[in-house]
């Protein structure tokens, strides 16, 4: 049920797509309206998460330290998994975004006979996460081609260096084929690993396929069934200017492919999908560990709660520390 | 419950049908209801504890009953606190939204390690709570309800909350490993933090927290009697190396207050930490005091709530201020300097009445302590060591082979690693690291941190604790290894309970004890014992 759900959930958008293209008016909707209203609810969705996330304060310093502090002149600091300055922060965010390093420290566990525990190194999914977010982005900005004219020069280049191997006509984009093994593999990998599999909620399963199904009909105009490229351009470039208007005949999986794209942009902001902004803001990993060299405000810090009082603990015990020779201040 | 004999939990923990053992669960996780039986949850805090904390719903109860006496409202409550919770803290808002179920976590919990049980899995752990937010908290739950993952808050979530949330040790490795540092021990906290709120709660956590409170230590040992302890442990002292230690107690005016978790007072052997303590300020003739009012390291307000913690930590501040002392030395405890690092400041500074601390031994200024002017004894220690400050016949601990073990919090919240190891190096001739994955920041929780080292939950703190023997014996087996060093009381008792299980003939100690006997006083006789009374190696016969 976990898996099934969302795989009819997808299909069913497919489905509304493919429909909706062949319907009178429907192809304006797709093609013009949603896409649209997709963007203001995915720029919307996500300013809003984020603006409620930065409303809530961060009362304490609480990073995760994964390395030798600041401390003594001569002992060697880990300047970026236990960053003092900034500028180490900064370091740590980087990597962490760009590389995924908490993910490249994965290991696996096993339990042996004795009882023994193994550990063994476990890149894989560092690996096939990185190889996935990384050819997204390389997608999203090849497609950067149909929304600008002239075509800028990094999208150029980009398309160059992915499609360098000149396999076929039109030229095949290794990414194309990357993406897919990567979604391929964390799919896999949520139903084979079994305490995976049991952690899953359909929302891990329903993006995955959502995404695979854009990739796939995306893969399909472009190789199998050959939309029109002009026309494409047309609509596309015409959304960016807002004057989007529909010529010629465009093929209905382009449809799909835009209807789908639609409802992640939309599907985005409540989800998961959000790590994408939680990834900077979360406290274990930007807050610099200097918390005994400067202080940290907590905005709701009660100056009412004090400590049970000195002279309360001497009412109650002096007789004692007098016999015990300890030093009172009221006789 | 009599806990099983450690050949057969060995064998249950490596082949009784468990996650870890391959064996998968038939109903989804929310289908599986938790099961309060004898020996798999610590008792309820007493009624009398709960009062004097003036905490709600003081009462008697029991866990197996399925009456737990809550209030009648109490979901709002907990809904209510939630959302107060929600709008305190970033971290717990991230925290609930931004898990991609990518499981990285799981099986670095030593919790799930050790049971097998799949809610053990940090991510699962903190889905139980963050299932009753999508449900209340998020469009999508409201809308899509249990498709997107939501639960509605029922008893049946209240008890696994109070099952799972008392089987997290806030150690924080998950977070290590988590691709956006989401922090279990953030999410337990906060779950226990809502149980209280209904009067769910245990009393090895309460009765403590309550004695720290009343008596300034969590034995709930009166001013004399600490004082007394102290003593006897300086006959010990003199008895040992013929030298005469001379403590002072709530002393005004002296340069340095010296604070350390009380179970180094009065508990072996923590004890022999303390005496190592003694003896190297002996050795250095240091201007300080103990006090009695302030004399627990040991904040049993981190495993309640942020007010508790607050009220028993400014104890610490209220002290050095009276006395008019220039700084503050914390002794070697965990969970006391997570809180004297990541929050001290924060809620009770600022400590503008004290001056940044420098060591007046070798004039070194601890500019890494400028705000809240407190110095752990690690780095004091290796400071001295590295000018040459102390006499010292590392000989002495050749009886010793001795591995380090990183406590969970001055690893993962301070990032205090190297200063420990550099004063082993020193006083000990015979040190081997355990394997990579298992010290510094991977390094394994004793099992039974944050309140949880009670003899009712016996099997499940020696399962618990499971990965960190896993790695004594290896040394043991491959190096000898004979004494795991740490610089945690709470370790120090709780690692001392491991090993007799896992590791019979594996001691435990603080690094101070292994100073004070390496320690070449002045005017001292010639050293038969160790400061356990225990031969040393050549001094046999
Ligand atoms: S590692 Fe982090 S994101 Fe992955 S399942 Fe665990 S808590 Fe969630
Ligand atoms: S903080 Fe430690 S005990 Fe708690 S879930 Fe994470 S790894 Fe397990």
């Amino acid at each position: 049920m976990r898996i099934l759900t969302p795989f009819i959930a997808v299909l069913a958008l497919i489905a509304v797509g493919l429909v909706a293209a062949q319907v009178p008016g429907g192809q304006a909707l797709i093609g013009i309206v949603l896409p649209y209203l997709a963007f203001a609810l995915f720029l919307g969705g996500f300013a809003y998460r984020v603006m409620q996330w930065a409303k809530s304060p961060v009362p304490f310093r609480i990073p995760t330290t994964c390395g030798q502090a600041n401390s003594l002149p001569w002992i060697k600091q880990n300047k970026i998994d236990c960053p003092s300055t900034k500028l180490g922060v900064i370091a740590r965010m980087f990597l962490e975004v760009f590389l995924f390093r908490s993910l490249f420290r994965n290991t696996k566990a096993e339990m042996h006979e004795g009882p023994k525990l193994v550990y063994g190194s476990s890149k894989f999914l560092w690996l096939f996460a990185l190889l996935f977010h990384y050819s997204f982005l390389v997608i999203v900005l090849r497609h950067m081609r149909l929304f600008m004219d002239p075509v800028p020069g990094f999208v150029a280049a980009l398309e160059f260096g992915d499609g360098f191997l000149q396999i076929g006509a039109p030229v095949f984009y290794q990414t194309d084929a990357i993406f897919l093994g990567a979604i391929a593999f964390l799919f896999l990998r949520r139903v084979m690993l079994s305490n995976i599999r049991y952690i899953s909620l359909p929302a891990d399963y329903f993006p995955l396929f959502l995404i695979f199904g854009i990739a796939l009909t995306g893969i399909l105009m472009r190789y199998v069934f050959r939309a029109d490229v002009v026309a494409i351009k047309q609509l596309t470039l015409g959304l960016a200017t807002l004057s989007p208007a529909i010529v010629g005949q465009i093929s209905p999986v382009f449809f799909i492919h835009v209807f789908l794209v639609c409802a992640l942009m939309v599907y985005f902001p409540f989800s998961k999908l959000m790590h994408m902004a939680g990834v900077f803001m979360s406290p274990t990993r930007n807050m610099i560990n200097n918390s005994r060299m400067v202080r940290h405000i907590n905005p709701w810090n009660d100056p009412n709660i004090k400590p049970h009082s000195y002279a309360a603990y001497e009412d109650e015990f002096r007789e004692f520390m007098k016999d015990g020779g300890i030093p009172v201040e009221k006789e | 419950m009599a806990i099983m004999k450690a050949d057969k939990l060995g064998v249950s923990v490596a082949k009784a049908p468990s996650m870890m053992t391959g064996a998968i669960p038939k109903k989804d996780w929310w289908d599986v209801p938790a099961d309060f039986k004898p020996g798999n949850y610590a008792y309820p805090a007493k009624q009398e504890i709960v009062e004097y904390h003036k905490f709600p719903n003081p009462r008697l109860w029991d866990p197996e009953s399925d009456d737990w006496k809550l209030p009648e409202n109490w979901k709002e409550i907990i809904l209510q606190g939630l959302k107060e919770r929600l709008d305190k803290f970033r971290s717990l808002k991230i925290f609930m939204d931004c898990c991609v179920r990518c499981g990285a976590c799981a099986d670095k919990c030593h919790f799930f390690l050790g049971t097998g049980d799949p809610k053990n899995m940090p991510v699962l752990r903190a889905e139980l709570l963050r299932s009753v937010y999508r449900n209340d908290f998020t469009l999508a739950g409201k809308l899509l309800g249990k498709m997107a993952g939501g639960r509605e808050m029922t008893f049946g979530v209240l008890k696994e909350w109070f099952m799972y949330f008392y089987q997290c040790t806030e150690c924080r490795r998950c977070s290590v490993f988590c691709p956006y540092g989401i922090d279990t021990a953030e999410i337990t906290m906060m779950g226990r933090e809502l149980l209280h709120l209904v009067g769910v709660n245990i009393n090895w956590i309460l009765e403590p927290a309550a004695n720290s409170n009343r008596t300034g230590n969590h034995m709930g040992l009166q001013p004399h009697t600490f004082k007394d302890n102290i003593e006897y442990l300086c006959d010990d002292i003199e008895e040992i190396t013929g030298i005469r230690c001379n403590p002072t107690f709530n002393r005004k005016g002296a340069e340095v207050l010296f604070i350390t978790p009380s179970a180094d007072v009065f508990a072996e052997p923590g004890i022999y930490t303390a005496m190592g303590y003694l003896l190297l300020f002996e050795h250095i003739g240091l201007d300080y005091t103990w006090s009695t009012y302030a004399s627990e390291g040991g904040n049993f307000g981190l495993f309640t709530n942020n007010e508790m913690m607050k009220k028993l930590n400014g104890k610490m501040y209220a002290e050095a201020k009276r006395l008019g002392v220039k700084w503050i030395l914390g002794g070697e405890c965990g969970h006391m300097w997570r809180v004297l690092h990541q929050y001290m400041d924060t809620m009770n500074g600022p400590a503008d009445f004290l001056q940044v601390p420098t060591s007046p031994i070798t004039g070194t200024v601890f500019e890494n302590a400028a705000s809240t002017k407190m110095v752990h004894i690690s780095e004091f220690t290796a400071d001295l060591i590295k000018h040459g400050k102390l006499k010292l016949d590392p000989k002495r601990n050749d009886h010793r082979i001795a591995t380090y073990h990183d406590s969970c919090n001055p690893a993962r919240a301070m990032g205090l690693l190297e200063e420990p190891r550099y004063v082993l190096k020193n006083v000990c001739n015979n040190f081997h690291e355990m394997p990579e994955n298992t010290i510094r920041e991977s390094t394994f929780c004793c099992g039974s941190g944050t309140g949880l080292n009670t003899d009712e939950i016996m099997e499940l703190r020696m399962r618990a604790g499971l990965p960190r023997a896993n790695a004594v014996k290896y040394v043991r087996e491959k190096h000898a290894v004979n004494m795991l060093s740490c610089v945690c009381a709470i370790d120090r008792a709780t690692l001392t309970s491991l090993n007799n299980y896992w590791n019979p003939d594996v001691e435990v100690c603080g690094v101070s004890e292994l100073v004070g006997n390496a320690l070449v006083m002045e005017g001292e006789k010639e050293r038969e014992t160790g400061l356990r009374f225990e031969p040393l190696a050549g001094m046999e016969g």
